[in-house]
């Protein structure tokens, strides 16, 4: 049986790592090669032209827009996220008390979890849709026809350059959260419930049961959730493509680097330096994860 | 605690999820994708034009088109449809060629659709590359992937022979399809681009259309009076729309030269008395605008001109058609120029843009290009002109070809208005598809300028500045016209 092992797990792995190393890694390599070219998208034979589009970034003011973006993205998305999620799991599983030694999640947390968790389902094209009704700026969208009955006029979410960016991470952080409470919920059930007990009677009450025993025991969960939501604060593409002012604006205010790239690759047909700017969004995200990972280490707790 | 150094089912758990977040680190980044599997290898060489290459040139058949040559036809199925290709120009081409099978293929993203096979040389025959997702024609010439048009234009007209197809169509038809001196692309629409509003709300409530800014601002007053936004565009993504204003009427302040000027990204043309000008009577006009159009979609503002909510709307002559199923019965669809900047303006108030629109080409690595010239010829025909008016509600460049047909409110504004104008034609933007970048910037900072944000001159440098940027950019082949 043994000599057998390793034909039957090369054998299951054959198939995925062939797709991967096609559709995933090759691209990779080939993205890397485009960006040190002039190619515009439509001739296969691309002029090999150095690091001329990375020189080129460097006074690319919509670049450097974007870059800032990922950068508020980066501090806010993961921030309200992750403090929201734990906030609302730790009412639907921990927050009830006892009830026969198990802990217990506020009156009807089933219900709530199926609620939170809807928005995950959507995909996000339906979720931009959505709020194009949500947001519009006159007085038939949904906030702001709620707003003029209270005598409010119209606020224009998403056409207003100081305020369309946090409209669409607000979006951002709508959908995410079902995904997150659903994630920490997991982590707060495999907490042994003795710790819980012990603390409770040593006389712990829900803000010390949730600062002193459930965060510190969820860290390793929260770092994944934490390189995730940074992932996905470097993308933001389709939200920003469905809603903001024709395609990042206005004037900028809302434009994130991969729709510049693909504006840049499809608009302009600059694949190559649009294929720089890939390279330059594949290194920051690197450069994140790794950090996080990093700097979040901490000495496990074993249970 | 219990030191059980975890179950297995725990740990699994945990690194799945790191797992996961690793994948998903590399996989994430996925924007770095788009061009994938791109450069791969050289197209297959075998495929260019060798099936349909002999066959005798003919009055009938000038292109020498082999007669069994299949034929694919790709149209972008917007607002002009798709019906005028289906039952018109395909049959017509059918007949011509009975023994020939044509492929027609309709689609809404004519990029997508064809990007990857000009990569990899699997090319159509003939493209009605327009709509928001159109391939950029200039790049495509630049790659030797498009047929130069010359032999169409000098072939025989079918209604006549003894005329060349250029004699045939209207004035500047030619020169629009021009890239680096040389026709590539058959423009086939005929638009005019002014400011449409509905004659019978403008009879009812004694409005007349503005002659000069000055008139326009009255009127103005005037409309929002009655509880009617006078003027509107859609900013999300129709901002080109209000753009077209401002440079018709710096054109109609300097001269076409202007244009010409601007597209040949000529130093200081767009820092010019009459940008200026013109911008700043715009952006005026631009403050009877309510702010949420900025957040809109160009037919969510159409929609409101149907309504009555909105008086004037800048547009072109597709207009009516676009909005056929939105307007109410006895709302009339009507054309008047852009008003008068200055007293001393070079073209009169009733001179008009109008322009051939609406590019086909012919790719140069197609299976059967003769083919593609043919059809074209057909379109050019007074009866594949006249057939594309009835299904389409638009009239085409061939001069006449819509003559006895019962024109519609807006059509026959739009004639009438043609015929007012007369020589005094403000000529085309060409930079709108040569410099994507360019234009890309002009929609944000028109944006800017009709919503307040900035002066008219600080539109003027920083439009001046992406030109100069544009001008500069060594990976952008620059392009010029003389007419």
């Amino acid at each position: 049986m043994r000599h057998g092992k390793y034909p039957f797990i090369v054998g299951f792995l054959f198939a995925p790592v062939v797709l991967y190393v096609v559709f995933v890694i090759s691209p990779y390599i080939q993205a890397f090669y485009i960006a040190l070219t002039n190619w515009k998208g439509i001739s296969a034979n691309p002029q090999f032209i150095g690091l001329e589009n990375f020189t080129r970034l460097f006074d690319d003011e919509v670049f450097w827009a974007a870059v800032r973006h990922h950068g508020v993205l980066l501090l806010v998305v993961p921030l309200a996220t992750i403090a929201i999620a734990l906030f609302f799991s730790f009412l639907l599983n921990l927050s009830g008390g006892q009830k026969g030694g198990q802990m217990t999640g506020l009156l009807g947390s089933k219900f709530y979890r199926v609620v939170f968790f809807l928005p995950q389902v959507l995909a996000v094209a339906i979720v931009g849709v959505l709020f194009q009704a949500i947001y519009r700026p006159d007085e038939t969208g949904v906030i702001n026809s709620l707003l003029a009955k209270v005598g409010v006029e119209p606020v224009g979410w998403l056409i207003e350059p100081d305020l369309a960016l946090w409209a669409i991470m607000g979006v951002m952080v709508w959908q995410a959260v079902g995904f997150y409470v659903v994630l920490f919920s997991a982590g707060m059930s495999s907490i042994p419930r003795d710790v819980f007990e012990a603390a409770a009677l040593d006389g712990a009450g829900r803000f010390t049961l949730f600062f002193k025993i459930t965060l510190p025991l969820l860290w390793d969960t929260m770092q994944v959730a934490w390189v995730y939501l940074g992932i996905a604060a470097f993308d933001a593409f389709a939200l920003v493509q469905v809603l903001s002012v024709d395609r990042g604006g206005p004037d900028n205010a809302t434009t994130v680097l991969p729709l510049e790239i693909w504006r840049t690759a499809f608009n302009f047909s600059k694949f190559g330096y649009a294929s720089a700017m890939g390279v330059a969004l594949f290194f920051m995200t690197i450069t994140f994860a790794a950090l996080t990972l990093r700097v979040t280490r901490r000495e496990r707790i074993e249970f | 605690m219990s030191n059980s150094a975890g179950t297995p089912g725990e740990i699994t758990r945990r690194q799945m999820l790191r797992r996961i977040g690793l994948t998903a680190l590399v996989a994430g980044p996925g924007a770095g994708l788009l061009s994938a599997c791109a450069t791969g290898g050289s197209p297959a060489a075998t495929s260019s034009a060798a099936p349909s290459a002999a066959a005798a040139t003919s009055a009938a058949n000038p292109f020498g088109v082999a007669a069994g040559a299949p034929l694919e036809v790709v149209i972008f199925k917007g607002g002009l449809g798709d019906s005028y290709a289906t039952e018109v120009h395909e049959p017509l081409y059918k007949k011509a060629f009975p023994k020939a099978e044509i492929k027609h293929v309709a689609t809404q993203q004519i990029a997508q659709t064809l990007q990857p096979r000009f990569a990899g040389g699997d090319v159509p025959d003939m493209i009605a590359n327009s709509g928001t997702d159109l391939m950029d024609n200039a790049a495509l010439q630049q790659e030797g992937q498009l047929l130069e048009l010359t032999e169409l234009w000098d072939a025989p007209s079918i209604d006549d022979p003894s005329k060349k197809v250029r004699d045939m169509v209207a004035p500047g038809t030619v020169e629009s399809g021009l890239i680096t001196g040389k026709p590539y692309v058959m423009n086939y629409v005929f638009s005019a681009y002014g400011l449409w509003y509905d004659a019978a709300l403008f009879e009812k409530e004694g409005w007349a259309p503005p002659k000069t800014m000055e008139e326009f601002k009255t009127l103005c007053e005037a409309i929002k009076a009655k509880g009617i936004t006078p003027f509107a565009f859609a900013g999300k993504n129709a901002s080109y729309y209000a753009y077209w204003m401002i440079l018709i009427s710096a054109a109609k302040i300097e001269g076409n030269q202007l244009l010409l000027d601007i597209d040949n990204l000529v130093d200081g043309a767009w820092t010019r008395d009459s940008v200026k000008q013109s911008a700043a009577a715009w952006a005026e006009i631009g403050k009877y605008m309510d702010k949420s159009f900025e957040g809109l979609i160009h037919t969510e503002v159409q929609t409101r001109q149907n309504q009555g909510k909105v008086a004037l709307y800048p547009s072109g002559s597709w207009l009516e058609n676009e909005q056929k199923s939105q307007t109410p019965e006895g709302f009339k669809y009507a054309l008047t120029p852009t008003p008068s900047v200055t007293a001393a303006d070079k073209l009169p108030f009733e001179a008009i843009r109008a322009a051939a629109g609406e590019g086909y080409i012919v790719p140069a690595k197609a299976k059967n290009p003769k083919g593609g010239l043919a059809y074209l010829r057909i379109m050019l025909s007074k009866e594949g002109a006249r057939g594309f008016t009835e299904k389409s509600g638009n009239i085409t460049v061939v001069t006449g070809a819509a003559d006895g047909l019962e024109l519609s409110p807006g059509n026959a504004s739009l004639s009438a208005a043609q015929t007012a104008a007369g020589q005094n034609i403000v000529t085309y933007n060409s930079f709108e598809g040569w410099y994507k970048e360019l234009e890309t910037e002009l929609r944000k900072q028109t944006n800017a300028l009709m919503f307040g944000r900035i002066s008219a001159d600080e539109f003027c440098e920083k439009m001046q500045k992406a030109a100069d940027k544009t001008k500069a950019d060594s990976s952008i082949t620059k392009q010029n016209r003389t007419v």
